[in-house]
């Protein structure tokens, strides 16, 4: 563009616009920063007032977060063998010891199980339902995907009250398998609606081309089509694992115990007296940071995800 | 105009090879694909709907095993004739309405700087949409912790800035500020989805539109009023359409911040139904009120996307 562009902005009006925005950026990211320093705060740190910015670091949240502890005397303290090991040194500090492992590593493994699968899932079939939309004349197509993306209106709990008396006749109540198949279906309105806009951008010729080579029509998809659109496919995995990773109204009224997700069990986490804030923090902190680099390496398909392919940049 | 989004969602998939090759191969693939999808939707979607649906008309309790009798429309007629239903459907449109303003308000303003251009805009553009991205549930938990009086960062910040004592308000135990508490971490969490496609929006809109409002000595004010505000309005209305939907069904972040409370300010129409069906398990009156909720919110979005459409038109 040449320098006596009209539309160009000014310096100065580049200058005030960064500064505001940047300001913006640094009052939002702050919660953010906030729960991450948390975790490394000494529960002591974490509720001083006026709040601590700079402190000691511990490690005790991370240990509160993966452990159950009981409490011991100074007396009983004495009579104990040394502590072994570096996280056991830091429950002694604290006047405890550790009695046996946290419900957290067992739930956040079932956050990865659930979140996987149903990605997976909602992938594959979504992959070949976006597929026949984009490239076939199927009946009553646009009531189909409307439909699809109707599903999605529903408010949660609407959805949970038969899901639950569903479940119950199933055996699928509190179990991995349930949820993955409820997260597939959530899923699969997005799965659709974004690989179809996707796989409509991929031209035509390409599979005319494989076609009138002799391949045949499911050939030309997997062959051709598909490695086409794996960004696309790519990107949509990634927000469906998001969503799934995310979810809290169906985790919370559909599992309990063996099945239960990340989401309903960190608030639950609770110290002497209240929530253990710094095991809160640290908790959150392992369960978020996977979903901020996801967004970072995201963020040129952002937008089309969040509104289900209506906006493209 | 083919860059619009209502376009696109409505819009029918361009004529496909099918045209030219076509067979019964072609149409058995379309089925074996769709099929699947279409399947699992109905038996996770339109089977519970349906489910929904009639039990809404019986006085069926979850976690009794008696026998269900049909009572017509009585619990309709409850729901509607209910004061807390209506205090319900209050706290939502006083959440729905200035989540949105905020939102639309702050969401707007941002990209309209960021689409000045300034060197690194799209770093903080990423930094900014974060919190867009994270668990609400999770989050909202943590903004409990920020929110306490004395110890909390929300209100040591408030303190720095307005000399207010820290410890002398409770964000979230407050009647008179715990509607806002929700609005504020909602509007922290969504104006970044408002900016994104008011960015799109901008970006779409040709600097030759510009140049030649210049030649004609159009004032930079009324260049923004006339031109690029129309041209905005398709999508900012389209993110509030968005919003809208979300925040109807508005759920896991707000019961993690105030559970509804204190007393029944903060109940949205989801935590009530969630109270009704999984916590006094009336699970034939719960049935209702979701139906009422999917109408109303159905209802609404076409009323809206109606005028949406005519907004386009223009």
């Amino acid at each position: 563009m040449s320098g006596f562009s009209v539309t160009e902005p000014s310096k100065r009006q580049k200058w005030i616009a960064g500064l505001l925005v940047i300001t913006y950026a640094l009052v939002t990211i702050m919660p953010l920063l906030w729960i991450i320093a948390t975790g490394f705060k000494s529960p002591e740190d974490a509720i001083s007032y006026p709040p601590k910015v700079v402190f000691e670091p511990s490690l005790e949240g991370y240990v509160n977060l993966f452990t159950t502890r009981t409490r011991i005397t100074t007396s009983m303290q004495g009579t104990l063998p040394p502590p072994e090991t570096w996280y056991e040194q830091i429950a002694r500090d604290s006047g405890t010891i550790i009695s046996g492992p946290s419900r957290y590593g067992q739930r956040f493994l079932n956050s990865i199980v659930i979140g996987f699968g149903s990605t997976f899932l909602a992938i594959f079939f979504g992959t070949l339902a976006a597929y026949a939309f984009s490239r076939f004349k199927v009946p009553i197509k646009d009531d189909l995907l409307f439909f699809i993306l109707s599903t999605r209106m529903m408010p949660p709990i609407a959805v949970a009250i038969p899901m639950f008396l569903m479940f119950r006749q199933l055996g699928l109540n509190d179990t991995q398998l349930g949820m993955i198949l409820l997260y597939t279906a959530v899923n699969l309105s997005l799965s659709v609606w974004l690989l179809k806009g996707f796989i409509d951008e991929i031209p035509l010729e390409y599979e005319e081309a494989a076609l009138i080579d002799g391949y045949t029509r499911f050939q030309a998809f997997y062959k051709v089509v598909l490695p086409q659109a794996a960004t696309g496919i790519a990107s949509t995995a990634i927000f469906c694992l998001i969503f799934a990773w995310n979810e809290y109204a169906f985790a919370v009224l559909l599992t309990s115990g063996s099945a239960q997700t990340a989401p309903p069990f960190i608030p639950t986490i609770i110290g002497v007296g209240g929530q253990d804030w710094p095991a809160v923090a640290a908790g959150a902190t392992i369960f978020l940071i996977p979903v901020m680099i996801f967004t970072i390496l995201l963020r040129k398909h952002l937008l089309r995800g969040i509104t289900f392919g209506a906006v493209r940049k | 105009m083919s860059g619009n989004p209502i376009d696109r969602i409505a819009q029918a998939t361009p004529p496909g090879v099918a045209k030219r090759v076509r067979g019964l191969s072609d149409r058995a693939i379309a089925w074996l694909f769709v099929g699947p999808s279409v399947v699992l939707l109905l038996a996770v979607n339109i089977f519970p709907l349906i489910w929904t649906i009639n039990l809404s008309f019986t006085n069926f309790k979850a976690n009794r095993n008696r026998d269900v009798d049909y009572i017509g429309l009585r619990n309709y007629e409850r729901i509607l004739t209910d004061s807390d239903t209506w205090l319900s459907m209050q706290a939502t449109a006083h959440f729905l309405f200035w989540t949105i303003f905020f939102q639309v308000l702050i969401g707007f303003a941002l990209a309209y700087l960021i689409n000045k251009k300034f060197k690194g805009n799209d770093l903080w553009t990423t930094i900014i949409v974060l919190p867009m991205m994270l668990s609400p549930a999770v989050v909202g938990n943590f903004w409990t912790f920020l929110y306490q009086p004395q110890i909390g960062l929300f209100n040591y910040v408030v303190q720095f800035f307005t000399g207010i004592d820290a410890s002398s308000f409770s964000m979230i135990g407050s009647v008179s500020l715990a509607p806002w508490s929700i609005v504020i971490v909602d509007t922290w969490m969504w104006t970044p989805f408002v900016m994104l496609i008011c960015l799109a929006g901008l970006r779409s809109i040709p600097d030759s539109i510009y140049e030649a409002a210049e030649c004609d000595r159009a004032s930079k004010w009324r260049q923004f009023w006339t031109l690029t505000v129309p041209m905005v309005l398709p999508f900012l209305m389209l993110a509030v359409l968005f919003r809208g939907i979300e925040n109807f069904k508005m759920f896991d972040l707000v019961v993690q911040l105030t559970g509804g409370g204190p007393g029944s300010i903060t109940t949205l129409t989801s935590i009530d139904l969630k109270r009704e069906a999984f916590e006094k398990w009336r699970t034939g009156y719960a049935s209702a009120y979701a139906v009422i909720l999917f109408v109303t919110v159905f209802g609404l979005a076409s009323i809206y996307v109606k005028a949406l459409n005519k907004v386009k038109e223009r």
